[in-house]
């Protein structure tokens, strides 16, 4: 019986994305949980780095270290994390539109922004527009190097020590929690002074060179973590988002196959019925 | 004997924890020896070898691209750096970063390209498909 085969071809189509979809979202949940991993594994680092800055501008508060310095502000920076591949519901799309707010706040005081992109999806979101892009690099992967960061965290920080930009915002994708991913800019450069008030231990250190060129590598590297911990927790976001919109396809999936089977059944019922009647109005004709 | 316990972190995670008897680290100023209540010290390392003497087993190496060695009175704190850093490779580094956005804005690049086709062919797709759609209804 030849009835609503396109219908079961579009079943059967349906059914196949729905495998696509159910595979992606089992992919980005297993991503996720390793991700985590790395997020908690890159803690004692920045915590350790963190006292450590502490200890030093304790020691030496007239330090004039370029990276502590507030300055008045006459261009801006932004460090952009961004994920390599879409198909992660609004995510980037959320942190795009919070930080072309934060643009164009600082356009009206008439002050330009320069950016530095990390990711695809941001290189060709802002290519397309009349933003001022300093640097990227893109293809980080699931997994990201502090080495691949190194680069375009230097472009910034130089351009900072330089005075082309007097301050430097890191914008990326706070991971929450599963469900929730907030878009957050923060302040990078100039970093925040650690209050000494918080450091319980109280003896100082000694200091080989010398504390002032010890802190200008120590805030390096602590520059250079939390753009890595940015990075790391955007992946996160990216997984946590892409686990979100996949289980939404594969239940959307679901409901599309329970109509058309629907249709088909009626299709089919129809038919039997039209037949039966043809045949009652044959055997009551002779 | 008495031992001091040892952390060796990089920004990517945590690469040792134990204690130790004598610990020996590359120093900026030169190699040093870090035994149970040596004085607070902090320096900057040197590429080379991190050696840590744990209490009745064999020594173990790691080597550090650089880094910054902290020394509390019961703790000492290695923060390796996970890239190799040079003063001329960061400065590579961040060419290459600055060549890249330019190449991308020029519209060189040719992953963006492939990206962008990619997004016309499905919208190429989805039209055809409504055009077929409709000409079945008429």
């Amino acid at each position: 019986m030849a009835v609503g085969k396109e219908i079961r071809t579009k079943i059967n189509s349906v059914k196949n994305t729905q495998k696509i979809t159910r595979a992606m979202e089992m992919v980005a949940a297993s991503k996720l949980r390793k991700t985590q991993d790395r997020m908690n594994a890159a803690k004692p680092y920045a915590e350790s780095i963190r006292r450590v800055i502490g200890h030093l501008s304790q020691a030496g508060p007239d330090f004039h270290n370029a990276y502590l310095e507030t300055r008045e502000i006459r261009r801006v920076g932004y460090l952009v994390v961004t994920t390599d591949r879409g198909l992660c519901g609004s995510l980037n799309v959320n942190l795009f539109r919070a930080l072309l707010n934060d643009i164009s706040r600082w356009r009206e005081q008439g002050i330009e922004a320069d950016l530095c992109i990390l990711g695809a999806k941001g290189l060709a979101f802002f290519r397309r527009l009349n933003t001022n892009i300093v640097s990227a690099a893109t293809h980080l992967g699931d997994v990201p190097k502090v080495a691949d960061l190194v680069g375009p965290i230097a472009t910034m920080t130089g351009a900072y020590r330089e005075g082309k930009i007097d301050r430097l915002f890191l914008a990326y994708n706070d991971f929450v929690n599963t469900m929730t991913q907030r878009p957050t800019i923060s302040t990078l450069v100039p970093v925040e002074p650690v209050d000494a008030e918080d450091l319980q231990d109280h003896w100082d250190y000694i200091y080989e060179p010398d504390a002032a060129e010890l802190l200008h590598n120590v805030l390096e590297r602590y520059l250079e973590a939390q753009v890595y911990r940015g990075a790391v927790e955007n992946v996160a976001c990216e997984m946590a988002s892409k686990m979100v919109a996949m289980k939404a396809a594969t239940d959307n999936a679901g409901k599309f196959i329970d109509q058309l089977q629907l249709a088909y059944n009626k299709a089919r019922q129809a038919a039997i019925t039209q037949e039966i009647s043809e045949i009652v109005g044959g055997a009551a004709a002779v | 004997m008495a031992t001091i316990h040892v952390e060796i972190v990089s920004a990517e995670g945590a690469i040792y924890a134990g204690e130790a008897e004598m610990l020996f680290a590359p120093g900026v100023l030169g190699e040093i020896g870090i035994a149970p209540r040596h004085a607070p010290l902090l320096t900057y390392l040197k590429p080379g070898e991190v050696r840590v003497q744990p209490p009745g087993e064999e020594e173990r190496f790691f080597f550090v691209t650089g880094g910054v060695l902290e020394v509390q009175p019961r703790l000492v704190t290695v923060l390796a750096d996970s890239a190799a850093r040079a003063e001329d490779l960061d400065e590579a580094a961040a060419l290459a970063a600055r060549e890249r956005a330019r190449e991308a804005l020029e519209g060189g690049s040719g992953e963006i390209d492939l990206e962008q086709a990619q997004r016309e062919l499905v919208e190429a797709e989805a039209r055809y498909r409504a055009a077929e759609k409709l000409k079945g209804r008429r």
